[in-house]
This record gives structure tokens, sequence and C-alpha cells, in this order.
């Protein structure tokens, strides 16, 4: 299938409409900033945004998810038996997802999609979603996307891709998913030639304004004790909080703890699954009393050497970011990850 | 108060050549507009490093606790306000620290900037020596904005812009703001029903993420494990549940009550804007009504909930 063109009159009706065939995910503004929320009676969708405040990583990885239930009353026959938390997960779409957050999705696969072990909750959500990306042509002064392996209309990671052309959106279908998706749309025409160079336009004339370079170029062949040991992590730590705004804002910080939640009266327990962060200090704390990470010296450390070395090593394929620059903008001490890479490249 | 940087420089590399102090604890300038980040220099020839302007928001004193070498530290009125606190509560030693005040005009609510230019991006901001003006600059515009029209909530009702405990002033003390109705908005909370009042709190809370900015940001937030953080027993549940969002937030404003300065940390710190001072913002006006008590004025009297006096109210008891 071609691409197509929807004028942004019939944009509204459009997503509307997918409504039938999907669970539609869509940015909404919530007060001073947007994030991506369900497509419902009344829900707003908007548009008019740089990118939201929380990642769309809640799609895949809600913040607190339950896992399991049981009961620990003796006199019922199934006490202590833990018992898979159905989820039923509908086809869904995310209409409006920045090319930066839907390559984050890639990069944090990794993690959840081994040979070895499948994480079937991110997994099944992972495969029931379609995603709908669309091109920047506002990149935030924040963002060094094009420093972090993306781009702002990168396709990595997207079945369609949207070029926001003004009065109308060219959607680009990119992968068979995406194709499923825009036969669905009502309403559209087939994209024309005119379009299409209008798009085209538009990514040079992005691309010509630059966004900022990071330089990531040589972490690989850095020698991982030395930058381990480098002597300016005292000095990259001295404002730093320990809150987790950044790796909870993060699209690529993935981690989680698990916690069951038990009650009385009855006798029964939740099995929870909810985001955590490198930056608390409960993050590496043993039940002996011993925290292998006690200062916060050594978790700002932690969370900076695993996006931009140990993963990089790891994996050989770029660093643990997309250059969304949520961290930036948003770490309340200024902490800037764009410094700190450079710092590291240069030791 | 952008005026204030070269004293500031000049302070510092004085005390720091001199071995007065160890290290000197201040801002340099963010790599974000409005956004200045703290910064410890040792060496005097790192001074100029130092930088201060109407975007200090962050509590200074947050970088005391724990230590036990001599520092020097830059001091509003709220923050020196959270030092004596510190000093009360044996978090700071006083014969370690040089105190170098600031008079300070207020902190410019960024979030407000952004409102006023129409969430546009914001590449930077230019502060007019004297520091009634300032300019924002962006893609394509550029605005100028009274300072006055644009401060942090805490700082459009503070009473106590000067420091109250310093060895030194970078520069004369700033009149302080007359006639300020502090409380307005926690009285309309007291006036509403309580359904209503619920309703408010549950709003409020409703974009929490559990990051903790609010709590790492405050001064006063200094144990060695949070009571949100305990295991055993575990008092609060780790997921977003709002009662246990809402028993953090309650819980957190109470250890504060009698130690807030409404220093504004908390709320700026936050990275989803819940007005979190709210919560804190009515025990400061219990503490003054039941105690008349204001934190951190004083290194000689302790705060109310951590004194017995036989005139406390005692009405409650029946």
């Amino acid at each position: 299938m071609s691409a197509k063109i929807f004028s942004k009159d019939e944009w509204a009706g459009v997503l509307e409409g997918l409504k039938d065939a999907y669970e539609v995910y869509v940015p909404v503004k919530e007060g001073d900033f947007h994030n991506f929320r369900p497509l419902k009676e009344g829900t707003r969708p908007s548009f008019e945004f740089q990118n939201t405040r929380m990642s769309p990583k809640f799609l895949t990885e809600p913040q607190s998810e339950r896992m399991f239930e049981y009961t620990l009353d003796k006199n019922q026959p199934d006490a202590h038996i833990l018992k898979e938390d159905e989820k039923e997960i509908p086809p869904r779409a995310v209409v409006g997802i920045r090319p930066c957050d839907a390559f984050a999705f890639q990069l944090v696969k990794r993690n959840f999609d081994t040979p070895r072990y499948k994480d079937p909750y991110w997994l099944k959500r992972y495969e029931a979603t379609t995603f709908v990306g669309l091109g920047c042509n506002d990149p935030c002064e924040t963002c060094f996307c094009a420093s972090a392996g993306s781009g702002p209309f990168d396709r990595k990671g997207l079945d369609v891709l949207l070029y926001d052309l003004g009065d109308a959106y060219l959607a680009q279908p990119l992968t068979d998913k995406g194709e499923a998706l825009l036969e669905k749309t009502d309403g559209g025409k087939e994209a024309d030639e005119a379009s299409w160079k209008k798009a085209q336009g538009l990514t040079r004339q992005v691309a010509g304004k630059g966004s900022r370079r990071v330089s990531t170029d040589k972490l690989r062949e850095k020698d991982v004790n030395a930058l381990y040991e480098a002597p300016f992590w005292e000095d990259v730590a001295f404002s730093c909080i320990n809150c987790g705004t950044c790796t909870f804002l993060c699209p690529t910080c993935w981690c989680f703890d698990i916690q069951d939640e038990v009650q009385m009266l009855p006798m029964v327990g939740d099995r929870m699954r909810n985001w955590d962060s490198c930056m608390f200090p409960l993050f590496t704390l043993h039940g002996s009393g011993h925290n292998p990470r006690s200062s916060k010296t050594e978790r700002v450390r932690q969370r900076f050497m695993h996006k931009l070395k140990y993963y990089v090593d790891k994996y050989d394929d770029g660093i643990q970011c997309v250059g969304c620059g949520r961290c930036v903008q948003f770490c309340p001490v200024n902490i800037d990850i764009r410094e700190i890479a450079e710092k590291m490249n240069a030791l | 108060m952008i005026e204030y940087t070269e004293k500031i420089r000049e302070i510092a590399k004085k005390l720091l050549e001199e071995g007065t102090v160890d290290a000197f604890i201040g801002y340099k300038k963010g790599s974000v507009p409005m956004m200045n980040e703290p910064v410890l220099v040792r060496d005097p020839a790192d001074v100029d490093v130092l930088h201060w302007d109407s975007n200090c928001g962050l509590n200074l004193c947050n970088y005391l606790t724990g230590r036990t070498d001599k520092v020097g530290i830059l001091a509003t009125g709220c923050n020196s306000r959270n030092i004596v606190t510190h000093v009360i509560e044996n978090q700071a030693d006083r014969e370690r620290l040089y105190i170098v005040g600031v008079p300070c005009t207020g902190v410019i609510n960024h979030r407000a900037v952004k409102r006023a230019v129409k969430g546009r991006e914001i590449t930077e901001v230019v502060e007019e020596p004297g520091g009634e003006r300032f300019t924002v600059k962006g893609p394509g515009y550029e605005e100028t904005f009274e300072k006055a029209d644009f401060l942090q909530l805490n700082c459009a009702t503070c009473r106590h812009r000067n420091p109250v405990e310093y060895d030194e002033l970078v520069a004369e003390e700033v009149p302080e703001q007359q006639a300020v109705q502090a409380f307005k908005d926690v009285e309309k909370i007291e006036q509403m029903e309580p359904q209503k009042k619920w309703d408010f709190f549950e709003r409020a809370i409703s974009s929490c993420i559990r990051c903790y900015a609010c709590r790492n940001a405050c001064p006063l937030c200094y144990c060695p494990t949070c009571f949100v953080d305990e295991s055993k027993p575990q008092w609060v549940g780790k997921s977003i549940d709002p009662a246990d969002t809402m028993t953090f937030h309650f819980l957190r404003a109470y250890h504060c009550a009698g130690r807030c300065t409404d220093c504004g940390a908390c709320e700026r710190a936050c990275p989803v804007g819940i007005p979190v001072r709210q919560f804190t913002k009515k025990l400061n006006k219990d503490c003054i009504e039941l105690f008349d008590w204001e934190a951190g004025l004083s290194l000689d009297s302790r705060p109310p909930l951590d004194v017995y006096r036989k005139e406390d109210p005692n009405d409650f008891i029946r």
C-alpha cells in the first residue's frame, strides 16, 4: 500500500475510526505538558507538542503492574499458589510517538527479548502495538537524537511515519503492521507528488538546522576500568540529589523491582512489578544490609557507565540512549548527559 | 541578582586562598535556561565557574549534610533558615561553616515563563543587572518580562528575603516584602468541604510518579533511610496506588512540620508539576497560629514539635 495523506480537519475522525480495531493512544495536554493517553470519549488529542513529558515506555512496561495474586489463607485449597494475573492486551496503536521514543523500544527490547529469556509481559504488549511516529519538525534544544542513533525523521522501530505538512499529515507505511493500520483508516487520499516533495523538503530543512552533536565515538575503545576510575565522577555527582526523575522519564531505562504486597483479613497478596531506579539506594541494597553502591557518586557513575559504556561494550551497537533530552531538561539540578558523554569520550 | 556573581567569586577566592574554608558551595550557570547547577569549588583557581542569578532555586543546605570539612556556602533568606535548622538538628556544625549571605529578590518561576511564551522553545534567558526585568529568547522571538510577575509562588509571598544567619553578605540587605498574604491558598483549601478537599488532594497527586525529587530536593529530608524505603517493616507500598502515593506526600509533609522554610525547592524539582508546597504550607500556617513559630529564624530556639512549653495550646484535649 502506498502512502496516504490526511487533512488535519479529518484527522480527529481518522483517530476515532481507528478505535474499532485498536486501543488508540494519543498525546493529550495535561496542564503544562503532554502525555500519551488512551483515546476515550472526551479525550482531546493534541499534536502541538515537542515531546511528551513521560516517555511512552509505559506502553510495554507500566510503572506498576500486578503479575500474580495469591492467598495465604491455609484453609483455602489454593493457599500459597501464585496465580498469574491474566491480561487482555488488545491490538493497540500509539499515534504521534516521536522517532527517538520509538527507537527506544528497540534498545529496550534487547533486554526483554533475548535468546534465553523472553519477558512475556513486555513482549505481549510490544507485539500488540503498532507504532505510528510523528516526525520532528521542531526538535527540542535539549535533544541530540542524531548523535544517538536516531533522528527527527528516523524510521527505526516505527510502523508508520507521519510528516506534519502544516495542513495535513502524510502517512508513510513502513511495515506490514503499518500497512494494515493505514488500510483500516477512513478518509484520506493517496499521497501525491507535491506532498512527497513537501515532506522531503521538511526533512532536509530540519536536518539542515542540525541538532546538537554529542561525541560518543571513542567510548567503545576506552578501557572500562579507566572510565570507572575516571577522576570526574565525584564532581559530576556532587549536585545529584538521587531522585528518580532521569530514570523514570527516560525511554531507555527499564529496570524494575518485584515486590509482594500482602494484606491482612483476608490474607491475600499481589506480586507487583514496579519501575525501579539505580539512583535509589534501595536498588542495590542486599538482604544482609550491605549495599555495594552505597554512595551517590557510585550510583551516578553506574547510570552513565551503564548507558554509555557497559551497553556499548555488551551489544557493540551504540549507546543505550536515544537523545530525547528529557533528563537534560528535567533534572532538578541540571546534570547534563551530553556533557558527561563528552567527558567520558575525551578521557 | 546577576550582579552578585563577581562579588561571590571574589569572596570564595579569598576564603579558599586564606584557608578559611576547604571548599565552597555555590552555583554554576546551567546548560539549560533557568536551571543552574549546584557546584563545589575547592581550588581558588576555579572560582570563576561560580554564578548567581534568579534561577538558583535548589536549596544548597542539602549539600551540607554529613560534611566534616570547613565549607563556605551561599545562603539566601530561606537557605540560611535551613542551615540554622540543620545546625539545631545537629546536621551541620556552625563552627565549620562560613555562611555567605545572599539578599534575595526571588527565584524566577520557570514554568510560568514557559507558559508566558506559550510553550515555545526557550534558548536563553538574560537577566538585567538590578534584576527587575529579564528577556527570554527563542527561535524567532524575544520577549521581556518583569521579574516581579514571574516569581516562584513561595518567593512571591516570602517574608525573609535576607539571610538570618551569616558571616558576610554579598550585598546590602534588600527590603522585605510588606503586607504579604502568605496563606491565601491554604485558607481556600481549609474552607473546602471534606469531600472537595479530598478531591483536591487526589487531583494534586494524580500525576505523581514516585520519583521522590520533592523529598530529595528538601534539606529537611536527611534521614539515612526514609520511611518509604524501609522494607522491614514496609510502611508504604511501592506501586503508584493512590493510597500509597498520598501516604508518601502527607507523611513527608508532616515530617517537615515546624521545620519547613517554604524554600520551594520541592515544587521546583517536581518533574510533573505537583503543587507539593500546598501540603507543607498548611503545617507552616499551623505552626504560626499555634506556636507563633517560623522555622530557622534563630540558633537559640528549638522547633515546636521538639520542645514542651507549658503555654503550648492544648484545646484539643477535652
